[in-house]
């Protein structure tokens, strides 16, 4: 056979390869900017809609927008509050402290919350969390009630803005966890072993060997977590009472409603140009997604260019 | 990684199936058993020769409050006519008045009908030009206001003070005015959580519609489908999120389709002159009083309920849904089966399946004949 033709064989399925995976890459950039175009597309009459035409707006379309934003980003934030101690503790459970055992075992627990349905949650939420949580949030509010966090009256069935937080904050603490076991197992046994070499504590090592360089990616694992919370429908739209007011009280029944729970909640009675509204507060979510998502990438930029300098 | 193992999993199984002659074999003879049960289900043993005539597909859209209603209507037309298919989205009141206006759907149903400025807008697709709408009140559920307070069983509540309630004025349970009310209850000194419909929803426009007309000095925003956030209290979705929440809470007070309240304590509402408290009976009594709104079509029914007016035997706070269609389509063949369709619906015996099956109130005779004339009335392009 002819060495040469050997050769262009292997170039060839070289070359299909490449095409394919060009072709992925491509219609995942295609599929989102299909997404883009038609929130973009939908959305343009409600963006100057009135309450004349819109039925479901009370005065501007940045009027109804932006409490919605407020609450999604707020619900958001105090998940990921949550979570993220909790995840990047119970990561480094699984890769330093954890027998073997024990580790594939918490492993499998831990991603079996990923498969739990959204619905579910929200199910759970609102028959068992909420009404398990009164007690807690009259001790607070009867004992902290200065801070103004806990201020206001109680809400009697403890859906509170808090209780969706944790609900979220459980939702996402599978997704960040996985993602920081990963990230924990990278580290380099010698590194690691170099440290405890010195003299330091099991303490001492994470904090010196393994958690500086961890810093970058666990944003990262954080940022994708907060993506998924800022767009979490069925569990908010469920365990939230949500009145559309903006403030920062934790405990009581007027809470913000966010952005997609409030599309699961309108758009069943929606018609006409209400239904352009609603899509257009799903492009400022994707636009609001976007630009965290960015910033966040910014951050790990500048984290991993600080660590090369630091290193050189 | 659990999708990979999954297909792993899949192979493995697939090789031992492909052995095993016996397996495929018994799987084969087990699912065509089964099939045939799925069959049976659509065919009815009473089918005459002179049903066998009507086929075709009816597709409605509409409320989500008749869609147990719908099932059970649609069951009954199905099995009395086996050819055809009716089938009903409870997508939505607004979603089904779209639909139908855009030809989407050959009927809709909503708990809200088109007002005269829209149907003097015009631009219904399924309708013949100039034609008239056909607008039949046929699904009418009592709401129940509930309540969670222990130790209290039922509750005597007049229109100021469950306008004052919902309104966040009122805000606890010794409050004067419901103890004068209910001199034998041991009300607590509780906060009082009130429930509401987080989702738009046609039930709070009936209960919004409702307090405006009974207490509008209190209640000052008139019938809306979405709950004045300015009145505060708590938010859940859906009647099962309502009811759910006021079960699980604490001194808390919602509204609900009565057919979905389950066994929770409801409130004795003022009327005429004595506290009437929920039940069918009363609802039914309502309705037979209900007027007929002026200034429309001879097929276009919408009834209007006077609550103030009402006598002390009726309890006026009901949901009213409509079932909307054409006086003439454009096509005859959908006029036949959506005027057949609908004929079974304000029936006695289809009343009785809805009454069954969906918890609603079944209409009043003289109300049924009315709307059975209006459906007669139903035709292609004359």
């Amino acid at each position: 056979m002819n060495p040469a033709s050997a050769l262009c064989k292997g170039n060839r399925g070289d070359r299909q390869f490449a095409r394919l995976a060009k072709l992925s890459a491509a219609s995942v950039i295609a599929i989102l900017a299909a997404v883009g175009l038609f929130l973009l597309w939908k959305s343009v009459p409600a963006l100057t809609a009135r309450p004349q035409d819109a039925s479901v707006l009370d005065g501007s379309f940045w009027a109804y927008t932006l409490p919605l934003l407020f609450g999604t980003v707020w619900v958001a934030a105090l998940a990921l509050l949550i979570a993220l101690p909790l995840s990047v503790g119970v990561a480094l459970f699984l890769t330093n402290y954890a027998p073997p055992g024990a580790r594939s075992a918490l492993s499998f627990v831990v991603d079996l919350l990923a498969a739990v349905p959204s619905v579910v949650y929200g199910l759970w939420g609102i028959m068992v969390l909420a009404p398990s949580l009164l007690p807690t949030y009259e001790w607070l509010n009867s004992h902290l009630h200065r801070v103004p966090l806990f201020a206001g009256a109680v809400s009697g069935t403890g859906r509170t803005i808090l209780t969706a937080a944790l609900v979220l904050a459980v939702m996402i603490l599978p997704l960040i966890t996985a993602l920081c076991r990963e990230i924990f197992l990278q580290t380099p046994a010698s590194i690691k072993e170099g440290a405890l070499a010195l003299g330091a504590t099991r303490w001492e090592m994470l904090r010196l060997a393994v958690l500086p360089a961890a810093k970058g990616p666990i944003v990262s694992a954080a940022m994708l977590g907060l993506g998924r919370a800022l767009g979490e429908t069925m569990a908010v739209a469920m365990v939230l009472s949500a009145t559309g007011t903006v403030t920062w009280k934790l405990l009581t029944s007027q809470n913000p409603s966010t952005i997609a729970a409030n599309i699961a909640l309108t758009f069943p009675e929606a018609f006409g140009k209400n239904i352009s509204v609603l899509i257009a507060t799903g492009l400022v979510l994707f636009a609001a997604t976007f630009l965290v998502n960015a910033a966040a990438r910014q951050v790990v930029k500048r984290g991993t260019s600080t660590n090369k300098r630091s290193a050189a | 990684m659990y999708f990979t193992t999954a297909l792993l999993n899949a192979s493995r199984f697939n090789r031992r199936f492909r052995r095993s002659p016996t397996l495929m074999v018994s799987g084969a003879v087990l699912a065509a058993t089964l099939s045939g049960c799925a069959v049976n289900e659509n065919r009815s043993p009473l089918e005459s020769a002179a049903d066998s005539t009507f086929s075709g597909e009816l597709i409605g859209v509409g409320a989500s409050s008749q869609g147990a209603a719908q099932e059970s209507w649609i069951a009954g037309f199905q099995s009395a006519h086996g050819r055809v298919s009716v089938n009903y989205d409870p997508a939505g009141s607004g979603a089904g008045r779209e639909a139908f206006m855009h030809g989407g759907a050959s009927f809709a149903g909503s708990d809200r009908p088109f007002t005269v400025e829209e149907i003097a807008d015009g631009g219904f697709e399924m309708c013949a030009p100039g034609s008239a709408l056909v607008e039949l009140p046929v699904y009418v559920s009592p709401i129940v206001v509930v309540f969670n307070v222990d130790g209290v069983l039922d509750l005597n509540v007049d229109a100021p003070t469950l306008a004052g309630i919902f309104s966040g004025q009122i805000t606890r349970w010794d409050d004067p005015d419901l103890v004068r009310q209910n001199p034998g209850a041991a009300l607590p000194d509780l906060a009082i959580t009130a429930v509401h419909r987080s989702d738009d929803s046609g039930t709070t426009g009936n209960f919004t519609d409702y307090l405006s007309k009974v207490a509008p000095e209190v209640w000052q925003v008139g019938a809306t489908q979405t709950w004045p956030s300015e009145y505060g209290g708590e938010g859940a979705q859906g009647t099962s999120g309502v009811v759910e929440t006021v079960a699980g809470g604490v001194g808390t007070i919602g509204y609900a389709d009565a057919s979905r309240a389950g066994d929770l304590a409801s409130v004795s509402l003022l009327e005429g002159g004595g506290y009437v408290p929920y039940s069918p009976g009363a609802a039914a009594v309502a309705i037979d009083a209900a007027a007929l709104e002026s200034g429309r079509a001879n097929t276009d029914l919408v009834v209007t309920l006077d609550p103030s007016g009402a006598d002390s035997n009726a309890y006026p706070l009901v949901l009213v849904s409509y079932l909307i269609g054409c006086e003439t389509y454009r096509d005859p063949q959908v006029a036949e089966l959506v005027r057949t369709y609908f004929a079974w619906t304000v029936s006695e015996a289809g009343q009785e399946a809805a009454a069954k099956n969906a918890g609603s109130v079944p209409l009043p005779p003289r109300l049924r004949g009315a709307l059975s004339g209006a459906a007669e009335q139903i035709g292609g392009p004359r």
